[in-house]
């Protein structure tokens, strides 16, 4: 059963330069208890679509579309509506921690207040719960820990502070916006584990935005590729290693040190002014003629995998 | 910890040479010669007059005034040493004893002028913030643009024909009830309650701008518990050093609203010296702002720890 339906959403951002086509058009799906990864190269527009889900983006974006979540659309929201969805149904777990937490609140409150905020818990059991949480994310010596701040945590600890403040309440959906970035291996590895454990027990749906195919392939159901602001593919993750239908997409799974290293040639298109047509045709190495003024829709080529390529029409 | 407080230490005593003996070298660079103003003080009690080369002479033994600059510093600042800052020259009392009888009108002066600066600068400042491009920022902006604009000795003239030439509402000068702090505070208090309110102001929108306050934001907090609970403490870390040097600048600054309200503070201590050359007195002033000065700084540096705890947390 589908948890969340995107459909036709835009974010736009006015700037001096022009209007920046952040997210142009893109629909989605996330069933319940499902993991969809939306992966795609920096820049591409990942992270303001998973900011333009909770309205979190700044006063100068323009967002329309349809956000519908158990059956009501949050961009319609009012202010007050929007704040119980919040950190309540569906948690934000926002990149780099450490600028994400505030430096001079103690890690312990910043993970309690989802609890003062949507369970009206007394502050010491509030605390006592974030201390819980801080050991679910296995945070040795726990309630030490709670009483410390941002910067006296490691990166990989941060992250999982990170996490402990985002499933504080249940959620039903978790948005992790790139949760491995900027950790080591080893790190990474014990996140990854942590992250499949926790949303094996909750039965939470999420949202994972990565621009690591590995990350994806381990904890996604489905995966979505983001290109230029759109989705250029959408497919079951074991389709899509199996032969990814996009050009883009291939290019992207071989440019994976694993597979290749091989980069793509050319630089990322702008948002502003993108390429007419296929917007990925300057890069692509099946370019057709056609290519350069038709735009292609998302078409299904097989069961379970979609790509918006001409190839496919 | 032990090796920071004896650096300290050390910096405090250089501070103090320093300033005390700039002070001290440039007196003596003042035109006119200091006896000679001395002997009109004393002989004549008028400044018109010139006085007689015996009563320069007689000043000049009477306080030692032939002996090389070096030596005359070096006595003075081995006396202040052990607590002894030496006697007016004008009045034969002890320095010392002048300076505290008026420490407590300058201070509470200087205390109540910040205490009314962060009352009204930080909430309006924070409104401002909020509001941001509003007709209520314009306003607050425009307000403390004034605030800082105005020359506080022009500002004290103005305060005192309206409000006692004109209205009666209070005292026009002098030192006494409650009612006789209104004015001077008003006058020393508006331009640091105009440089409150902007920083707060820029501090604020400096931290709304921050990713933590997206994700207080994201955590499904209102408006209010963000501003705070998240925000403020974060803006108030610019606030306070800022506080901090504007209160030494109030405490040794205060001299031309103290002059014009006749305020008995050290401020007005410090004028009357300098025009009688009144040699240690002006000493023992420097002195104690000097050492206000560097108490308050250290002052804040403790207090930075406990609003942000990414300073010196060992």
């Amino acid at each position: 059963m589908t948890l969340l339906s995107i459909e036709h959403l835009n974010s736009h951002f006015m700037t001096v330069d022009g209007i920046v086509r952040a997210v142009d058009d893109v629909s989605l799906e996330i069933g319940e208890n499902e993991t969809l990864g939306l992966v795609g190269e920096s820049g591409c527009g990942k992270t303001v679509l998973a900011l333009s889900l909770l309205r979190l983006l700044s006063e100068n974006t323009k967002t329309d579309g349809r956000v519908i979540y158990k059956g009501r659309d949050l961009l319609k929201l009012n202010e007050k509506e929007l704040r119980g969805v919040r950190g309540k149904e569906i948690a934000h777990i926002f990149q780099n921690p450490l600028s994400s937490l505030n430096p001079v609140l103690t890690v312990g409150f910043q993970i309690s207040e989802p609890f003062l905020r949507h369970q009206g818990l007394k502050k010491s059991i509030a605390n006592s719960r974030a201390v819980q949480m801080l050991g679910l994310v296995r945070i040795p010596s726990a309630p030490d820990r709670a009483k410390e701040y941002p910067h006296e945590f490691s990166g990989g600890m941060r992250q999982r502070a990170m996490i402990a403040m985002g499933l504080a309440c249940s959620p039903s959906l978790i948005i992790a916006d790139e949760p491995t970035r900027g950790l080591d291996v080893t790190i990474q590895a014990q996140i990854v584990e942590l992250m499949k454990d926790l949303i094996k027990n909750s039965g939470a749906s999420m949202l994972l935005i990565t621009h690591d195919l590995s990350l994806a392939a381990q904890l996604c159901d489905k995966v979505a590729v983001m290109y230029s602001g759109e989705i250029v593919e959408y497919a079951d993750i074991k389709e899509f290693f199996k032969g990814p239908a996009h050009p883009y997409a291939r290019s992207f799974l071989e440019s994976v040190p694993s597979r290749g290293m091989k980069p793509i040639r050319g630089i990322s298109p702008s948002l502003i002014n993108p390429p007419p047509g296929c917007r990925f045709h300057p890069r692509c190495d099946c370019s057709m003629d056609i290519c350069k003024s038709v735009h292609p829709p998302l078409t299904e080529v097989k069961d379970g995998q979609h790509a918006r390529c001409l190839l496919y029409a | 910890m032990l090796n920071n407080i004896l650096k300290r230490l050390g910096i405090f005593c250089l501070v103090l040479t320093v300033s005390t003996s700039l002070v001290f070298f440039m007196l003596h660079s003042l035109p006119g010669e200091n006896a000679e103003v001395m002997a009109k003080y004393i002989f004549l009690g008028n400044v018109e007059l010139n006085p007689s080369n015996e009563e320069v002479q007689l000043v000049k033994e009477k306080f030692d005034l032939d002996r090389s600059l070096l030596s005359q510093y070096y006595s003075w600042a081995t006396n202040a040493f052990h607590g002894d800052l030496g006697r007016s020259y004008k009045t034969n009392a002890h320095v010392l004893e002048e300076i505290l009888i008026r420490l407590p009108a300058t201070i509470t002066l200087a205390l109540i002028a910040v205490l009314m600066s962060l009352l009204i600068g930080m909430p309006l400042g924070i409104l401002a913030a909020v509001k941001q491009n509003s007709t209520t920022d314009y306003l607050c902006s425009a307000t403390a643009v004034l605030g800082i604009s105005m020359p506080n000795f022009w500002l004290a003239l103005l305060l005192i024909m309206v409000f006692s030439l004109a209205l009666k509402l209070t005292p026009t000068i002098g030192y006494g009830g409650p009612s006789h702090l209104i004015l001077p505070v008003v006058t020393l208090g508006t331009a640091t309650t105009a440089v409150v309110m902007r920083l707060t102001r820029s501090s604020t929108l400096e931290v709304m701008r921050q990713d933590y306050i997206r994700t207080a934001r994201g955590k499904g907090l209102d408006h209010r518990d963000i501003m705070i609970t998240h925000s403020l403490k974060n803006a108030l870390i610019p606030i306070i050093t800022m506080v901090g040097l504007e209160f030494g600048h109030l405490l040794g600054g205060a001299v031309i609203i103290e002059t014009i309200f006749a305020w008995p503070g050290i401020g007005r201590l410090l004028i009357d010296s300098i025009s009688a050359r009144d040699i240690p007195v002006i000493q023992g002033t420097v002195l104690f702002i000097t050492l206000m000065y560097m108490l308050l700084n250290f002052t804040i540096d403790i207090l930075y720890p406990i609003f942000d705890p990414r300073i010196g947390g060992s």
